[in-house]
């Protein structure tokens, strides 16, 4: 057990950084034996760009999962937006403005690029079974204004031109960017990015990047990321979290977690 | 004119969300009903009508009820005809009890008959996939078959279960004859189809799918599989039920529940697989298909190899044929015959161009 730094949201310019709307408490998360998640906290502010990193197997996609409700944690409080979150599950966070993307990638196969992000819309459309059956009135006009609202997010993530083709058919670096687009449609108040940048060239993590600091600039939008790639976490992150083997070993701005002696030494031993 | 869709600029979303976005299939569906709903009734013989045409919609229609189940939903059924039994059963028995029931009336509870039980056994789906699933369906097409025959109430206390379906009446028309059972057939198909057609293209459609292709992620997006999946259920056994009540009402006229047999069932799955699982186009091509190849067969092969091969031949070419296209499509097509088609559209938009 380490000296657990305390964590300092830095001031940014231009972004308001606001109060802890997500906060942590004593997780821990085992699957059988095998203890996942050992009595963690941290918290998240409003539209800060906070990024959880660690070695393989850390235990960083379960915590976003505790986050969105897939995993239920045995031990630990989550404060969301100041009440108290019992068992919850994925589709009550979505409700409550949660949206995420995964480590691997979880589009639906054999949808179109359109499509795709139109179910991110799910939870905002209103008509029923019956007057979809009709393709009448109210639901015409529904598919409509969400379309509108789908394209652009089309335009934003620049995949005109491949709106109606299959995902399964796109190479994976499109792919990633879909599925942001698919957790962009639903208008998301907090955005959990599994490894967002993985197996991407430069240009492509230049790219996503950019959409990542877009979307947190112009939608004001919270986002929590998981990222292995420690150029761009250093960069583009306001606070950081760092886990290694189910524990918390590091929490700071990137300068802070840079120079901790317990980060170093699991990055060290861990070979990176 | 070429088929094509340049200089058919979509200006808007709503002309872009179209049923039909290339002008030339618009008017083909137009074409299509037309020749179907008008030219073919006045030329075919009663032949065609009552030993083809009608059973193809009807199964069509089955077969479009079991492709929203498996392939949009991906949930797998070998109950299908068992919900048809339902749907048949159930229109006699809402005629028979209700005095003046209106016939159209008649076909939809019996539909919502099916629907129902349809929830009923898609139960285990909500925790169970793939080959389990489909054994608890199989469950459920043995169960149905047999309460129908178990309980005699259910056939109005007719012989093992045979049930002879009331006349046909609408707004005071009887529709006895194969020209009339034709058209009413296809009004009722063509509008279900169009119906599917529009719930695959919009939000329930999608929650389908969805569920279908990943159920992890649309979860955190926010569609309860739970709830997709058994309204996929029901509205899968609602269009297998209707297709059974005109099975009753404008093909057969007497049907027992053995009809409605494990036989059957893979018959329609046969269908969609052929015709392309996910397409509701698919289906009509997967009915036609299945229905007509056997009279082809017992027409051409005799034609070729004469009388010398004895009777028993053609039917066993029949399964041969059938085993070998199932296997072709299951491993070279899994979209059946709508992607030929499909890829067939895509050449002829670019022809005479290769690329
Ligand atoms: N559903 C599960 N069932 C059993 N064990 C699990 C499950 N999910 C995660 N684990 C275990 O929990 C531990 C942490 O896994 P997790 O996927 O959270 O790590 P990670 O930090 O995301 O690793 P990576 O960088 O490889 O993605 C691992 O030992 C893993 O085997
Ligand atoms: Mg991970």
């Amino acid at each position: 057990m380490s000296a657990v730094m305390t964590a300092e949201a830095p001031v940014a310019e231009g972004r308001r950084i606001g109060e802890v709307i997500l906060d942590l408490q004593g997780i821990s998360l085992s699957f059988g034996g095998v203890k996942a998640l050992t009595n963690i906290s941290f918290n998240v502010r409003e539209h800060e760009i906070r990024s959880i990193i660690g070695p393989n197997g850390a235990g960083k996609s379960s915590m976003l999962n505790v986050i969105n409700g897939v995993y239920h944690p045995q031990e630990g409080q989550i404060h969301f937006h100041g009440s108290r979150r019992q068992k919850m599950d994925p589709h009550q966070a979505a409700a409550q403005g949660i949206a995420r993307t995964f480590q691997n990638i979880a589009l639906f196969k054999g949808m179109s690029v359109l499509d795709n992000i139109m179910t991110g819309r799910s939870l905002k459309m209103k008509c029923g079974l019956l007057r979809h059956a009709l393709y009448w009135g109210p639901a015409q006009r529904e598919e409509i204004a969400h379309r509108r609202k789908v394209e652009e997010i089309i335009d934003f993530l620049e995949i005109q031109s491949i709106r109606k083709t299959p995902v399964g058919r796109l190479p994976y670096g499109l792919q990633k960017r879909v599925e942001l687009g698919r957790a962009l449609a639903a208008e998301p108040s907090m955005l959990l990015l599994d490894e967002p940048m993985a197996g991407m060239n430069v240009e492509e993590k230049q790219d996503m990047c950019r959409f990542i600091l877009d979307v947190n600039d112009q939608f004001g939008t919270t986002i929590v990321l998981i990222e292995h790639d420690m150029g761009v976490v250093m960069d583009i992150s306001d606070r950081v979290v760092v886990l290694d083997y189910g524990k918390k070993i590091g929490d700071g701005t990137p300068d802070e977690v840079k120079n901790n002696p317990d980060v170093i030494a699991a990055y060290l031993g861990a070979s990176h | 004119m070429l088929y094509r869709e340049a200089g058919q600029f979509k200006t808007s979303y709503s002309a872009d969300q179209q049923i039909f976005p290339i002008l030339q299939d618009r008017y083909g569906y137009w074409v299509i009903l037309a020749i179907f709903g008008v030219l073919v009734p006045m030329l075919a013989s009663a032949y065609w009508l009552k030993a083809i045409l009608i059973p193809v919609l009807i199964f069509s229609l089955a077969a479009i009820g079991l492709n929203i189940l498996t392939g949009y939903a991906g949930q797998l059924s070998l109950g299908s005809a068992a919900f048809m039994a339902v749907g048949a059963f159930g229109a006699y028995n809402f005629r028979l009890r209700i005095d003046g029931l209106p016939f159209l009336v008649a076909l939809i509870l019996g539909g919502l008959a099916a629907a129902a039980v349809g929830v009923l056994f898609g139960l285990p789906s909500l925790r169970i996939k793939g080959f389990y699933l489909a054994v608890a369906t199989l469950a459920a097409q043995f169960f149905i078959v047999w309460v129908l025959v178990k309980f005699p109430w259910f056939s109005n206390n007719a012989s093992s279960g045979v049930i002879t379906a009331q006349d046909v009446v609408i707004l005071g028309y009887h529709f006895d004859g194969p020209q009339a059972k034709y058209v009413l057939t296809l009004a009722v198909v063509a509008a279900l189809a169009l119906a599917a057609k529009n719930l695959v293209r919009t939000a329930t459609g999608r929650s389908w799918m969805a569920v279908r292709d990943m159920d992890v992620a649309a979860e955190v997006i926010g569609i309860r599989p739970m709830r997709a999946k058994l309204l996929a259920f029901a509205v899968s056994s609602f269009y297998c039920g209707v297709a059974g009540a005109l099975y009753a009402y404008t093909y057969l006229g007497t049907v027992e529940p053995e009809g409605f047999n494990l036989d059957l069932s893979f018959r329609i799955l046969f269908m969609i697989i052929i015709g392309g699982v996910g397409s509701i186009m698919g289906s009509f091509l997967g009915s036609a298909f299945i229905v007509l190849l056997p009279i082809l067969l017992d027409n051409v092969v005799p034609a070729i190899f004469g009388n010398a091969l004895g009777a028993g031949f053609a039917s066993n070419l029949q399964l041969i044929v059938f085993g070998g296209l199932i296997i072709f499509f299951l491993i070279v097509e899994p979209h059946g015959l709508a992607r030929l088609w499909q890829i067939g559209k895509e050449k002829l938009r670019l022809w005479p161009f290769p690329h």
